[in-house]
C-alpha cells in the first residue's frame, strides 16, 4: 500500500520529465537560453561598466520583464502540441487527473526556469571577485524572478490549453501577461476604487521589492495565487474538454 | 466484463451515439460497424473515458465511468484512429513512460514494457525514435502502449488503416492473440476484417445501432430470398424446363454451366426441386445455400430509410 501512495507523485513526476527531455530534444530550451543569457548578460555588463557599482538591482528588474517574453516562448507547446500531434488522446485516456496532468507540465517548465536562473547565478558570483555586492538582497531577488516566473509559467500554460495552434497559444499567452504588465498605468486613470484593484493586479510592482531585498510576504502572496489561480483555470479547461 | 448502458452523446443538437447499450465478456471481439459520421469514434472515445456521455453510463471491470472514473481507464487499453505517439521519444522510453501513466508499479515496468515490445514485434526497433519509423512500426507502437498494463478492455479504432497487406496480416493475428484473454472492442469499416476478427458486430449508422450479432448469425436472421446455387447433369434446355415447373422459383444460367436459384423469402422450394429434376432425369449434382455476406447485410441496414433493419433485434 506504501508504493501504492506514491503512484500520482510517480505519475506528476513522469509527465515532467518527459516536458523536461522534450524541451532539450527540440531546439526551444536551447534557442530561449541562447536569448536569454545574452540579454540579461549584455545588460548585466553594461549597467555594471556605466555605473562602477556593484549593484544586481538593474539587472533583476531587466531580468524580470525578460521574464514576461521568454515564458511564453517556454509554455506554448505545452498542450498545444499534443493536440496538434493526438497525444491528449493517451492523456487523457489514462489514469491521470487533469490536476496531475497541469502539475506536471507545470513543473517540467519551471525546471527549464530554474536551470536558466541558475546559470545567471554567475552575474552576483562575478561581482563577488572584485567587490562585495549585497548577497543577501541577490537572493531575495532570484527568489522573487522564480517566483514571478513561476506566475508567467502558469499563465503562458492556461493559454496553451486554449489552443491547438502554438503561434495563437504564443500570442495570447504574451497578451496576457502584457496584460498584467500595464494593469498599473491603468489603474492610474481609472477613477475610483476600481484602481487600486486594478494597480493591485498589477505583475512587476510585486517583484520591485524583492529586487531591493525585501521580502514581503504580501508580494508571495500574490505571485503564489496567481500561479495557483492560472493553474486552476487550465485544469478546468483541460476537464471541460471532456464534456464537449 | 464490460457494460455499456443506454449511452448517448450529444454535440448541440447534433447526435452523435444514441442509446447504445450492449454487453461483452472476456475473449469477445466486438467490432463496430459503420459508415463514416455513424458514431463508431465517438462511442469508443466514451469506452475509454476521453468523452463523457451526455446520458447514460459504462461499467469495465465493475469501475463505473461517472462513480469511479480513474479506476475505469486504468482497466482500458486504447489506440485511436492516429497513434498518439510522442516522435522525439524512443521506443522503449515511450513505452515505459505511458506504462507509468497507466499505473504499472515500478518494480513490475521493465517487464512489462519488454513483454509489450516483444508481443508486438518491436524488440529489435526498441532504441529507436518512433519519428523515424515506418507507419506499420508506429502502428505497433500505438498498440504496445495500449497493451503495457494488460487492461481488460482494448479499443482499437480503426487498427489497420493506412497499412500494407502484410502488416494488416500481422496486426490482425496480433488482436486476435490478445483477444483471447480480454474484451477488444474496434471499429472498422473494412467489412471482411469485422467478420474475420470479431465474434460479435454492431453495426452503426446516424448514431443509432442497426443490429447487434455475430456476424454469421446477422446474415441469418436477415429477411429476405433464399438463394442456391446448383448444378444438373443434363441439356440446358431440358433443365430450364424442369425449374419452370417449380412454382415460385427464379432460375439464372451462370456462364460456367451452373445455375442460381433464388426462392421467395420463407419458402422451402428444395423438395419440389427434387422432385421436379428427378421426374425429368436429371440428377442434381450440387446444391448450395448462398448465405448473405456481412456487405449484404450492411448495405441493405444502412441504405434503407429509417433504418429498415427493423427485422433484425438489437439485442444480442
Amino acid at each position: 500500500m506504501a508504493a501504492r501512495g506514491w503512484r500520482p507523485v510517480a505519475k506528476v513526476w513522469a509527465i515532467a520529465r518527459r516536458e523536461w527531455g522534450a524541451y532539450f530534444l527540440s531546439p526551444v530550451a536551447w534557442v530561449v537560453l541562447g536569448v536569454f543569457l545574452l540579454l540579461t548578460g549584455c545588460y548585466f555588463a553594461a549597467s555594471v561598466l556605466s555605473t562602477s557599482q556593484a549593484d544586481l538591482r538593474p539587472v533583476l528588474g531587466f531580468t524580470a520583464a525578460l521574464l514576461l517574453f521568454i515564458a511564453p516562448a517556454l509554455t506554448t507547446r505545452l498542450w498545444s502540441e499534443e493536440l496538434r500531434q493526438g497525444t491528449d488522446e493517451l492523456l487523457y485516456t489514462a489514469p491521470v487527473s487533469t490536476a496531475q496532468v497541469v502539475l506536471g507540465k507545470f513543473l517540467g517548465a519551471l525546471a527549464v526556469l530554474v536551470l536558466y536562473l541558475l546559470l545567471t547565478g554567475v552575474y552576483p558570483l562575478l561581482l563577488r571577485a572584485f567587490a562585495r555586492p549585497d548577497l543577501r538582497a541577490a537572493a531575495a531577488g532570484f527568489l522573487g524572478l522564480l517566483l514571478l516566473g513561476a506566475a508567467a509559467l502558469a499563465a503562458g500554460l492556461f493559454a496553451s490549453s486554449l489552443t491547438e495552434s502554438q503561434v495563437v497559444a504564443g500570442v495570447v499567452g504574451f497578451g496576457l501577461l502584457l496584460l498584467f504588465w500595464i494593469a498599473g498605468w491603468l489603474g492610474d486613470v481609472l477613477p475610483g476604487w476600481p484602481a487600486g484593484a486594478v494597480r493591485y493586479l498589477a505583475l512587476l510592482p510585486h517583484f520591485d521589492d524583492f529586487g531591493k531585498g525585501v521580502l514581503d510576504t504580501s508580494h508571495v502572496i500574490y505571485l503564489v495565487s496567481l500561479t495557483g489561480g492560472f493553474l486552476f483555470l487550465t485544469a478546468r479547461r483541460l476537464e471541460a474538454a471532456r464534456w464537449r | 466484463m464490460i457494460e455499456v448502458v443506454a449511452v448517448s452523446k450529444f454535440y448541440g443538437d447534433r447526435v452523435g451515439v444514441r442509446d447504445l447499450t450492449f454487453t461483452a465478456g472476456r475473449g469477445d471481439v466486438v467490432g463496430l460497424l459503420g459508415p463514416n459520421g455513424a458514431g463508431k469514434t465517438t462511442t469508443l472515445r466514451m469506452l475509454t473515458g476521453y468523452l463523457m456521455p451526455s446520458r447514460g453510463t459504462v461499467r469495465i471491470a465493475g469501475a463505473d465511468l461517472w462513480e469511479a472514473p480513474l479506476a475505469l481507464r486504468r482497466q482500458v487499453g486504447y489506440l485511436p484512429d492516429r497513434p498518439p505517439l510522442y516522435r522525439d521519444m524512443s521506443v522503449r522510453g515511450y513505452v515505459a513512460y505511458t506504462a507509468t501513466l497507466r499505473g504499472v508499479a515500478r518494480a513490475e515496468r521493465r517487464e512489462r514494457v519488454a513483454a509489450a515490445l516483444a508481443l508486438c514485434g518491436l524488440s529489435a526497433v526498441a532504441e529507436r525514435l518512433i519519428g523515424h519509423l515506418s507507419r506499420g512500426y508506429q502502428q505497433r507502437v500505438g498498440l504496445a502502449q495500449a497493451i503495457v498494463h494488460d487492461p481488460a478492455l482494448l479499443v482499437l479504432d480503426e487498427p489497420t488503416a493506412g497499412l500494407d497487406p502484410r502488416q494488416i496480416h500481422e496486426l490482425r493475428e496480433l488482436i486476435r492473440r490478445l483477444g483471447q484473454e480480454r474484451t477488444v472492442v474496434l471499429s472498422s469499416h473494412i467489412l471482411p476484417e469485422v467478420s474475420t476478427l470479431c465474434n460479435r458486430v454492431l453495426i452503426l449508422d446516424g448514431g443509432r445501432v442497426l443490429a447487434a450479432d455475430a456476424p454469421e448469425r446477422l446474415a441469418r436472421s436477415l429477411p429476405g430470398a433464399a438463394r442456391y446455387r446448383a448444378r444438373m447433369a443434363g441439356e440446358p434446355a431440358a433443365v430450364a424446363a424442369a425449374l419452370g415447373a417449380v412454382a415460385g422459383l427464379a432460375a439464372e444460367a451462370q456462364a460456367d454451366g451452373a445455375w442460381l436459384l433464388e426462392a421467395p423469402a420463407g419458402a422451402e422450394l428444395r423438395p419440389a426441386l427434387f422432385y421436379a429434376l428427378a421426374a425429368a432425369g436429371l440428377p442434381l449434382l450440387e446444391l448450395t445455400p448462398l448465405r448473405l455476406s456481412l456487405e449484404d447485410v450492411f448495405l441493405r441496414l444502412t441504405t434503407a430509410e429509417g433504418g429498415g433493419g427493423a427485422g433484425v433485434a438489437a439485442g444480442g
